[in-house]
């Protein structure tokens, strides 16, 4: 393929990785923000929304549409609520201390990853995309006749991977109304600039904690419900997910929404784009040095503030 | 002073006595416990002593490895000098490491080093060529010879793992109660305190990630010798993991704990697989447990209530 | 050719037809001749129940537990039953070694058989020899036959990638193109493939334009695909993980209408569904096949037996679960191994570990293995030197959403020098 297809291509591809790997690494950037831990089962609440989304299509009857809507809607809250009683069960009696959190944490990956395993089995299964249209794109070029289209063979996408986007920029709406126009956001905001002070106001710290671990949780499970048709579930399928998004939110300053949201795109791109230039492995080698050089000397990420 | 020196030298002696009465099966396991016991030790460095939260620690055990396994295969190099070059490697790695990612601190750090581990393991596989990529290689059993000694024999191989196993504890001892261990502790327990009263905090904690990953690399180097094999699996996240957990369940921060929680740890997955293929799940549920209850370990725990001496 | 420089061997298989007959009778003729009381012969079987093999490990151990039903309602071996002693390894080196030790030293087990993953196999075969311990692997690596494992370690039930890329060369350059750009993942397993089929390839007058290899862990694949040349008339991929159908969907995606022709190893749908969404563009493509999937129309009363035995429908599936599709192109390894396991002890009239030694000269003494009910997947050669099995491969077609055997190599086609004897080296 010419350069110039080939290049839009990895764009439009970046794009949908960029678009779960958003609400993702949202997810666990919102807990870093308020809670100050680090979650180390994110990338477990991802795969269980991605095998959760399995068990309710296919244990519901009815129109591909139906089942996925189901599942877009049930996995991110059944997900939410178990994350929430994690935190509630386990966290919060380890006085959401950072390391011992970060230990909880793998303990709680190990366990979700095994129970996974014993239920639902080694297998990657697939879930239907409700809809699923290949789209071929056109590309220019200016040949003998000046500027003309043509349909560069394999310059596609399609019509689901396009939904994908869409429901991710819907999500970051959505996600940034509540945090700015809504009282629960008020307080999230207040508890994130200070907890002692917002407990002094009254605030149920415990249980907004529990509200932002679960939420964060959902986010996750949310984007797994939308690459699943794109994917498929397997239990194993957390561990990347995590340390993208552990990247995304260090690059992006931790506990920065908006400079997590900037730093997703910017990965989930970066990834499509450098595959055209360089071998696949070593493309991976070289993103995964840069990462941790820049994390070396701008520890405090990409668009975080300078520490006082 | 005493007791613990009793202690310790009582431990080696005890599995120096194991070496003639164990059952060949458990003989096998102490043999690769006390290997892995060592790696254990090295991570405690700078996570029990020193208080740096490493998650890559695997690259140390892997770049002993390769560094022992390539020079052996690809420069023909007898068993003793490859072994020395496995530990020089990782010396090497873990001072160019401990350069670049103690500029930064708590979450930061563990993601650093989780980075550059993944680094390695991606550059395993890029250099398929002469490493095998994920398949590994073996290191011959007829190159496994040092002084005349057949290490694939098992009294041979208990007594080198024994030996390493040895030193390690012992010089692990000898630091925590010297002048540098004791501005470890500090910088653990309160860096700005240590900076204030004038200690070179930036430069201790590179030794500590220096002694760390060299001591690391060790284990990984005597693997690959004792067993037969290096592969790239060792470089994995697991295997980053492992030593945490081992520390954590044993006692972050005492000399013995490491080899307890290693052999805690062994014979619980050993023992629950004939029960139950679960063992993730049992070692999940531990993890949660200790936090919850136990976060100094087994012998933190002993520490607490019987022998405030312990070191 | 190795094979033609082998020794005269002793013909050890006889009375193969007997098995299927046997196996109707009742079980009061088991264990006969020593009674139900005789010891059993203890199989460790090194499993992947968890870890990235847990997929495959599932079917290995169904196939095996199959096999040894089999085997002991025929009356065992020897006259002794067989127990089949199963640990998981976690798809992990250091875990398989521990295994290996733990069948020698802990349950007594004569030997040890089944590992599939090739870093599993590599991690545990220096142990195998240190504990002498017979290691009979199903994982169709070429590390056995490329001499870099030892003596006691044997791979009679699979033929190795070395082989099986080979012999897939002659028929893809005569019948679908010689211009090839192949797919692979970039690791091992891969290279085998790269390495092997290019040069297999370029010695039918063929060439490979691209060669596209996918890094480990990768989970979207679409950006790779633009690499593949214009020209290329035939894409060969290869793709092994969870990650599979995602990558054959996306291929599909890619091609649209204008796709080449596609021959794959069926690697990248093993255990897959041909049903599932998005696999409607491999109509009319074609597959390397370890063992036809689906029952052919001249299926053999062993294949027929096979799937009995296992409880596999005529798909390929679990009888009782329609969707649960086996890991049917290798997993006839794990049945094969037993039976040969078994032909070896009764020749060498193994008794106990004492005889381990014995067990090998007569498995290294086993050349022809006639398609039968103990071989089900077709007619070998056992190479004793290199201690690998060379099988025919199935190259089948896509027709209906099923696949149809179109080509089955001869053993020839997937001979090579021996790169190792392993008969020279002392126990």
């Amino acid at each position: 393929m010419e350069f110039g297809p080939h290049l839009m291509l990895a764009m439009l591809e970046g794009l949908v990785q960029a678009s779960v790997l958003t609400l993702t690494a949202l997810g666990l950037s919102l807990v870093f923000g308020v809670m100050r831990v680090v979650n180390v089962a994110h990338g477990e609440f991802y795969m269980l929304g991605a095998v959760l989304a399995w068990w309710i299509t296919s244990l519901l009857g009815g129109s591909a549409l139906i089942e996925f809507t189901a599942a877009l809607i049930l996995a991110p809250l059944l997900v939410g609520l178990l994350a929430g009683l994690a935190d509630w069960l386990i966290l919060r009696r380890v006085d959401y201390d950072p390391e011992r959190t970060i230990v909880a944490t793998i303990g709680l990956l190990y366990i979700i990853q095994q129970v996974t395993l014993m239920t639902y089995g080694p297998d990657a299964r697939p879930v239907a995309p409700p809809f699923n249209t290949r789209l071929a794109l056109p590309w220019f070029e200016f040949g003998e006749n000046g500027f003309a289209l043509y349909w560069p063979w394999g310059l596609s996408t399609t019509s689901y991977k396009l939904f994908v986007i869409l429901a991710a920029i819907l999500t970051l709406i959505g996600v940034w109304l509540l945090m700015a126009k809504t009282k629960i956001g008020l307080i999230l905001r207040a508890t994130q600039l200070d907890s002692e002070t917002a407990q002094a106001f009254g605030i149920p710290v415990e249980r907004i904690y529990a509200l932002v671990f679960g939420m964060g949780a959902a986010l996750a499970a949310l984007g797994a419900v939308l690459v699943v048709p794109i994917q498929q579930a397997h239990y194993l399928m957390g561990a990347d997910p995590l340390l993208l998004s552990f990247i995304v939110v260090i690059i992006g300053g931790l506990g920065s929404l908006r400079g997590t949201v900037v730093a997703a795109i910017l990965i989930g791109m970066s990834d499509g784009i450098i595959s055209v230039f360089f071998t696949p492995t070593l493309a991976k080698m070289l993103a995964t040095l840069l990462v941790a050089m820049v994390l070396v000397y701008r520890p405090q990420g990409l668009f975080g503030a300078k520490p006082a | 002073m005493r007791k613990s020196l009793t202690l310790h030298l009582g431990l080696i002696a005890l599995l120096f006595a194991l070496q003639f009465i164990a059952p060949a099966y458990h003989h096998g396991n102490l043999a690769r416990i006390m290997v892995m016991a060592s790696f254990a030790m090295g991570y405690n460095i700078m996570f029990g002593y020193t208080g740096l939260l490493s998650l890559g620690h695997a690259m140390f055990f892997a770049v002993g490895m390769y560094g022992m396994g390539l020079s052996a295969t690809q420069l023909g190099l007898s068993i003793g000098p490859a072994f020395g070059v496995g530990i020089l490697s990782a010396l090497i790695c873990s001072l160019i490491v401990g350069l670049l990612a103690l500029r930064t601190i708590g979450v930061a750090f563990m993601i650093v080093t989780l980075m550059f581990s993944q680094t390695i393991f991606l550059t395993i596989l890029y250099f398929g060529g002469i490493t095998r990529g994920d398949e590994g290689f073996v290191i011959k059993q007829s190159t496994r010879q040092i002084f005349g000694l057949d290490l694939s024999d098992a009294t041979t191989r208990y007594f080198a793992a024994l030996l390493l196993f040895s030193l390690v504890l012992l010089g692990i001892l000898w630091l925590v109660k010297s002048p540098t261990g004791r501005v470890l502790i500090a910088i653990r327990e309160n860096e700005e305190r240590a900076k204030m009263l004038g200690y070179d905090v930036w430069r201790h904690k590179l030794a500590a990630v220096v002694m760390s990953g060299t001591v690391s690399g060790a284990a990984g180097a005597a693997y690959g010798v004792l067993f037969g094999y290096v592969g790239a699996s060792f470089s994995q996240v697991p295997y980053s993991i492992f030593p945490l957990l081992w520390v954590l369940l044993g006692g972050a921060g005492t000399v013995i704990g490491p080899f307890v929680g290693t052999l805690f740890m062994f014979y619980l997955i050993d023992l629950s697989s004939t029960v139950t293929d679960a063992y993730m799940l049992v070692v999940g549920v531990i993890l949660v447990l200790l936090t919850m209850f136990a976060r100094n370990g087994l012998m933190g725990i002993v520490r607490e209530r019987w022998a405030k001496w312990l070191p | 050719m190795g094979h033609n420089t082998l020794p005269t061997r002793r013909k050890i298989l006889t009375g193969m037809a007997a098995v299927g007959a046997a196996s109707a009778l009742p079980d009061v003729t088991r264990f006969a001749h020593a009674g139900s009381h005789s010891a059993p012969i203890k199989i460790g079987f090194q499993v992947h129940r968890t870890g990235i093999g847990a997929a495959y490990g599932r079917w290995y151990e169904r196939t095996t537990n199959a096999a040894a039903k089999v085997i002991n309602d025929l009356g065992g071996i020897n006259g002794r039953p067989v127990e089949i002693v199963a640990e998981d390894d976690g798809t992990d080196p250091k875990r398989g070694a521990e295994v290996l030790e733990k069948f020698a030293n802990q349950h007594g087990c004569d030997i040890a058989y089944g590992t599939l993953f090739s870093h599993v196999v590599i991690g545990s075969a220096p142990r195998a020899a240190e504990l002498k311990l017979p290691y009979f692997v199903v994982s169709e690596g070429h590390h056995v036959a490329s001499g870099m494992l030892n003596r006691y370690t044997l791979q009679p039930g699979i033929t190795d990638v070395k082989s099986q890329v080979q012999a897939m060369a002659p028929w893809v350059a005569s019948n679908l193109g010689k211009k090839v750009t192949m797919i692979y993942p970039d690791f091992a397993f891969g290279h085998d493939h790269r390495d092997y089929f290019s040069a297999a390839i370029e010695a039918q007058g063929g060439e490979v334009l691209a060669q596209i290899a996918i890094p480990p862990t990768e989970t979207s694949f679409t950006k790779y695909f633009p690499q593949i040349p214009r020209e290329t008339e035939i894409v060969y991929h290869v793709m092994v993980g969870p990650a599979v159908l995602t990558f054959v969907k996306e291929m599909g995606e890619f091609f649209g209408p204008n796709a080449p022709q596609l021959f794959g190893f069926v690697d990248s749908l093993e255990g897959v569904d041909f049903a599932s969404p998005g696999l409607e563009f491999l109509e009319g493509s074609y597959f390397w096949e370890g063992m036809p999937r689906y029952a052919q129309s001249n299926q053999t009363s062993y294949d027929k037996f096979y799937r009995d035995s296992i409880g596999i429908d005529e798909n390929g599936a679990a009888r009782e679960n329609a969707q649960d599709v086996s890991t049917y192109a290798h997993m006839f390894g794990c049945w094969e191994t037993l039976f040969t396991i078994k032909d070896g002890m009764e020749s060498s009239g193994y008794k106990g570990p004492e005889d381990r030694a014995k067990l090998i000269e007569a498995v290294e003494a086993i050349s022809e293995m006639p398609e039968s009910n103990e071989h089900p997947q077709g007619e070998k050669i056992f190479n004793g030197k290199t201690h690998q099995v060379f099988g025919v491969q199935y190259i089948s077609q896509v027709e209906g959403g099923k696949m149809k055997v179109k080509h089955t190599t001869s053993l020839e086609d997937g001979y090579y020098p021996d790169e190792v004897d392993y008969t020279t080296q002392s126990f």
